[in-house]
């Protein structure tokens, strides 16, 4: 066991746990952040991304060991059902989710890329979120989503 | 199965002499870890034989690219972002820079480090070419006997086994600042993104008026380890760019490369295909050379 601590969404979280626990695990099981979804577990579909220390990561893929002390970002940390971060709203808006599975690692891919490029252009998008597989859109309505997340209003 | 994480031992020293003082301790009882973008999908699927690791996850002195008079070193930590968004490394090293783009997805290049992808040692691994076709050395380190070079194309000594020894870390590469006036890059897969090669070419080449001075070649997934072409090197020393050496070439490289037959595809496509980029590269700089000569 170890004892860690890690800043979640904003707040200071301390951590019991074995080292090698998956990051997802942790905040799933450990943390109750049940937004970051498990799909394949071997970092090929992007539903368990997370953003660690500004970067975008698979929380699959990473022991809990190796982010002691590390800021780290899920979706539940973008916004409220009350005050929405813009891909949020756009996501509903452009009905970018379907079954819902991928669209919080999709959510943090896109936020990953709008934080460096607030008007991306497709390829931007495509290359940012290759990734993040979704078995029920086809993409497109995710890509309208990310598009435009700033367009001024939401719009065209 | 999936595995359990109370059966492992993560232990995170902090420091360059902290890891290879554990390493030393028991040889080969600690097991590196650098981004983990190899281990923890073996671990994922309950496959990971290592039960003590050791996080050499952003250790500083892994880390960082440096410019020298002679030689550009990347340490072995240095992430695929860190390379493709380096402007070192996208002037000097753009195979390099281009090979880190298209290795796995954004969230796998955040992560996965240039050593990890080295001492993992597949065949088919997506840096290898760049590295061989710019003459890499690699550094290693231990705690009893300090730091050791090998040209990378040593480095590789069979499928997945390396010249690395237990004790020791891979601490950075090292690539010879050189004057090439051509570069190629081609990885052929089964689609366009992130695909595993079924064959990969890197290659330079300094051409003057019309002639090969010197090249360097690169391929993955034709033999048991990334493999660099001496022979088809040789053949293409000194020799005028035209037709003839086009085929004299691809005798050269069919003749050296003994690929294999796996699920990923056959070694007769593989030898046919090795020839085509071969190819391709030798006609693209026939095209910009017969440019020039026009001009000239
Ligand atoms: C979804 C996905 C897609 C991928 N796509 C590609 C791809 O397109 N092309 C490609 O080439 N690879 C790909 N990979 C494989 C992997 O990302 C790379 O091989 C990566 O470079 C491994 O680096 P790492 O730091 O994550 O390695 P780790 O998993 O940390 O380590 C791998 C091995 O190297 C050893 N090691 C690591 N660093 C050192 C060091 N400094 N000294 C000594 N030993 C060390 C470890 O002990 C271990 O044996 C992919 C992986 C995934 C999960
Ligand atoms: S669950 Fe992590 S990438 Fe699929
Ligand atoms: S909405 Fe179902 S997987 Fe993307």
């Amino acid at each position: 066991m170890t004892r860690l601590m890690m800043t979640v969404n904003g707040e200071l979280r301390a951590v019991e746990a074995p080292p090698m626990t998956r990051l997802l695990d942790v905040l799933r099981l450990y943390l109750g952040l049940t937004g970051t979804k498990e799909g394949c577990g071997e970092g090929e579909c992007g539903a368990c991304s997370v953003i660690v220390n500004g970067l975008l990561v698979n929380s699959c893929l990473i022991p809990v060991g190796q982010v002691a002390g590390a800021t780290i970002c899920t979706v539940e940390g973008l916004g409220t059902p009350e005050q929405m971060h813009p891909i949020q709203a756009s996501f509903l808006k452009h009905g970018g989710a379907q079954c819902g599975i991928c669209t919080p690692g999709m959510m943090m891919a896109a936020v990953h890329l709008l934080e460096r490029e607030p008007h991306p252009s497709l390829v931007q998008i495509q290359e940012a979120l290759a990734g993040n597989l979704c078995r029920c859109t086809g993409y497109q309505k995710i890509f309208d989503a990310v598009r435009l997340a700033y367009a001024a209003g939401g719009e065209e | 199965m999936r595995a359990d994480a109370t059966e492992y031992e993560l232990v995170s020293p902090g420091t360059l002499d902290g890891v290879l003082a554990l390493l030393a301790e028991a040889p080969g009882m600690w097991t590196p870890m650098a981004g983990g973008t190899e281990l923890m999908v073996q671990f994922g699927a309950g496959r990971l034989r290592a039960r003590r690791l050791v996080n050499i996850f952003g250790l500083a002195e892994l880390g960082g690219i440096s410019v020298g008079a002679e030689t550009i070193r990347i340490g072995a930590g240095v992430t695929y972002t860190e390379l493709r968004q380096s402007p070192v490394i996208q002037a000097e090293l753009p195979l390099l820079a281009r090979a880190a783009s298209w290795t796995g997805s954004i969230a796998n290049q955040n992560r996965g480090t240039l050593g990890g992808n080295l001492v993992n040692g597949s065949p088919a691994a997506d840096s290898p070419p760049a590295l061989l076709a710019y003459e890499a050395e690699v550094v290693l380190v231990s705690r009893a006997g300090g730091e050791r070079r090998v040209p990378y194309a040593a480095f590789h000594t069979g499928y997945k086994r390396t010249v690395l020894a237990a004790e020791e870390l891979v601490l950075a590469v090292e690539v010879p600042r050189r004057q090439w006036t051509h570069g190629y890059l081609r990885k052929v897969g089964a689609r366009q993104a992130q695909a595993i090669s079924k064959v990969a070419l890197g290659a330079v080449a300094r051409c003057v008026e019309g002639r090969v001075e010197e090249a360097r070649l690169g391929l993955a997934s034709v033999a048991e380890a990334p493999f660099r072409c001496v022979a088809t090197e040789t053949a293409l020393a000194g020799k005028r760019l035209g037709p003839e050496l086009v085929e004299e070439a691809r005798a050269a490289l069919e003749g050296e490369i003994a690929p294999l037959d796996d699920i990923r595809s056959t070694a007769r496509y593989r030898r046919q295909v090795a020839g085509n980029l071969l190819e391709e590269f030798l006609r693209q700089i026939m095209a910009a050379e017969g440019g020039m000569n026009d001009g000239a």
